[in-house]
């Protein structure tokens, strides 16, 4: 019982910080290219503002428009409970396969897609488009590199694979080092982050996740953004606890919980700051280039899963 | 043997051999002549250190000596020999277009599965720890070659015969512990003179047909009919 408990609050801290970390990432920012910095809680109030306001719905709007928020919500919220945050073998984890990770990640793309061709605006089909080419290239590096772990780990279980690295201390593993830049570029891309896609313009020609969700306003948008903002922690989240697990609590004590929470809290924080520096030095490419930015990230998971061939089980 | 046994310094070499084979991979993918000068640096700094390491995993102290040559050699005087020469050139911020990026980056993925596959005779007949490795070093060489194959430009040409010599040297440290030193040193002073040998020829190149793009050295004409 008291597992369960855990495991739904591990997820209500998981849902409740990722605004947190959006702050922290845009502060950083902002610290990095001289401006005045906005307060950390700012992604909260955005948030409560869109809460309180009315949503205004096309006329032509489907039931597809209406529910895609609460799916792409719940689907997000359900693909953050699997992931360890701060402990492993929760009771949640029995499920915490990663192929149903990416199946919840999909899903939930799936309906953000169809919602954006739903109202019948030019922006929202095109906004579709350009997501589902992103999301048809980047799905195969995240497989591969999923595949690359549990090759290793012998496990598809996210919970399974970091006991397994916990297990086996330091090791200079050549294909997580490929796998772990793999998933990091795809998390660039999934998160529409630069150079994929700029999170902070509403500039028509370049947009592919504001182009979907640009007629959504209310509680609607405020969904779909909290959403986004989850996913991104879920990727830092994965990125921290996969490659580098150190510190996560291997027994539900509230001393070994504190310290498994204070060592994602600083490797989140550290993450942050290596996405906001590659944001800062990195320009946004033009849109036709991302395929090959794309193509880049398959050769690394793929170069992972050949090292892991070669050298790690050969001889 | 499993790797999680393998001491920390027998898992850096493989790391190195790995980070060495990305190298190549980079260079394929770079189309600008600056960065894949530097590229071809690293790769000879990677080469060097992991040299160095298999000196002081296998106790072969003269492997130092190779090391040293090489760095010397690959990563600081043919890197800045290039360099120059692309800057008096004054091609050195060139773009080159190179057909269908990605499909060649697929090519080398499969180029390293075929050395792998080709490797696995070798591997079962050595008993040195950095058996597994000798894929790595024949899939720099036809890395090497694809890079060759794929470029019209002279420059990027050497480079990527610079790179088969990194991956001959490579295989020759991590299959047999290194070449004699003879050998080695003869090995050393051929590509240095090669390298010598290339600058005289992009000068005279570009003095006879304007270009150092070798696809018009098959031209008979000067000018197009």
């Amino acid at each position: 019982m008291t597992a369960w408990m855990l495991a739904v609050l591990e997820t209500l801290l998981f849902v409740c910080l990722a605004p947190l970390l959006a702050g922290w990432i845009r502060r950083v920012k902002c610290h990095m290219q001289n401006r005045a910095a906005p307060s950390l809680l700012q992604p909260y109030r955005d948030l409560v503002k869109l809460f309180r306001k009315d949503a205004v719905l096309a006329e032509h709007a489907s039931w597809i428009f209406r529910s895609t928020p609460y799916i792409v919500f719940g689907a997000t919220i359900l693909t953050a409970a699997m992931v360890p945050l701060v402990a492993v073998e929760l009771s949640t984890y029995v499920i915490a396969d990663v192929i149903v990770l990416v199946g919840f990640l999909a899903l939930a793309r799936f309906f953000t897609a169809l919602a954006g061709m739903d109202i019948g605006t030019a922006f929202g089909g095109m906004g579709s488009s350009r997501e589902m080419m992103i999301g048809a290239l980047a799905e195969p590096v995240l497989l591969m590199t999923v595949f690359t772990l549990a090759m290793t780990a012998s496990t598809t279980n996210l919970s399974g694979a970091v006991q397994y690295t916990l297990s086996s201390g330091l090791v200079l593993r050549p294909s997580f080092v490929f796998a772990a830049l793999g998933l990091m570029m795809v998390a660039v891309a999934e998160t529409g982050r630069v150079p994929v896609d700029n999170p902070a313009t509403h500039l028509e020609l370049t947009m592919v996740h504001e182009a979907m969700i640009l007629e959504y306003s209310g509680r609607h948008l405020a969904l779909i953004e909290w959403a986004g903002k989850i996913k991104l922690m879920i990727y830092f989240v994965l990125i921290a606890n996969i490659f580098f697990p150190w510190g996560i609590a291997t027994e539900l004590t509230a001393n070994n919980l504190l310290v498994g929470a204070i060592a994602i809290a600083g490797k989140l924080a550290l993450l942050g700051v290596v996405l906001v520096t590659w944001e800062t030095v990195m320009a946004k490419m033009r849109l036709f280039r991302v395929p090959q930015f794309l193509g880049f990230a398959f050769l690394l998971s793929l170069l992972g899963m050949l090292t892991h061939v070669v050298l790690e089980t050969g001889g | 043997m499993e790797f999680t046994q393998l001491s920390l310094y027998d898992q850096a070499i493989m790391l190195f051999a790995a980070i060495t084979l990305f190298t190549s991979f980079v260079m394929l993918a770079q189309s600008r002549m600056a960065p894949l000068i530097y590229t071809f640096a690293w790769q000879g700094t990677l080469l060097a250190v992991t040299t160095s390491l298999v000196a002081y995993v296998s106790n072969h102290p003269h492997l130092y000596i190779s090391a040293g040559i090489s760095f010397f050699l690959k990563a600081l005087l043919i890197p800045w020999m290039l360099h120059r020469l692309s800057v008096r050139l004054n091609i050195h911020r060139e773009v080159e277009t190179v057909a269908y990026p990605s499909l060649i980056l697929l090519a080398g993925a499969g180029l390293v599965l075929f050395s792998y596959y080709v490797a696995i005779p070798i591997v079962q007949l050595s008993a040195l720890v950095t058996r597994n490795t000798i894929a790595i070093s024949i899939a720099v060489v036809l890395l090497g070659m694809l890079l060759m194959i794929t470029r019209k430009k002279a420059i990027s040409q050497v480079i990527g015969f610079m790179s088969i010599e990194n991956g001959l040297f490579f295989a020759a440290v991590v299959s047999t512990y290194g070449m004699p030193m003879v050998v080695e040193l003869g090995i050393a002073f051929d590509v240095l003179v090669a390298a010598i040998l290339f600058g005289v020829f992009f000068f005279q190149m570009r003095a006879s047909i304007d270009s150092l793009d070798v696809d018009r050295l098959n031209r008979l004409r000067e000018v197009d009919e």
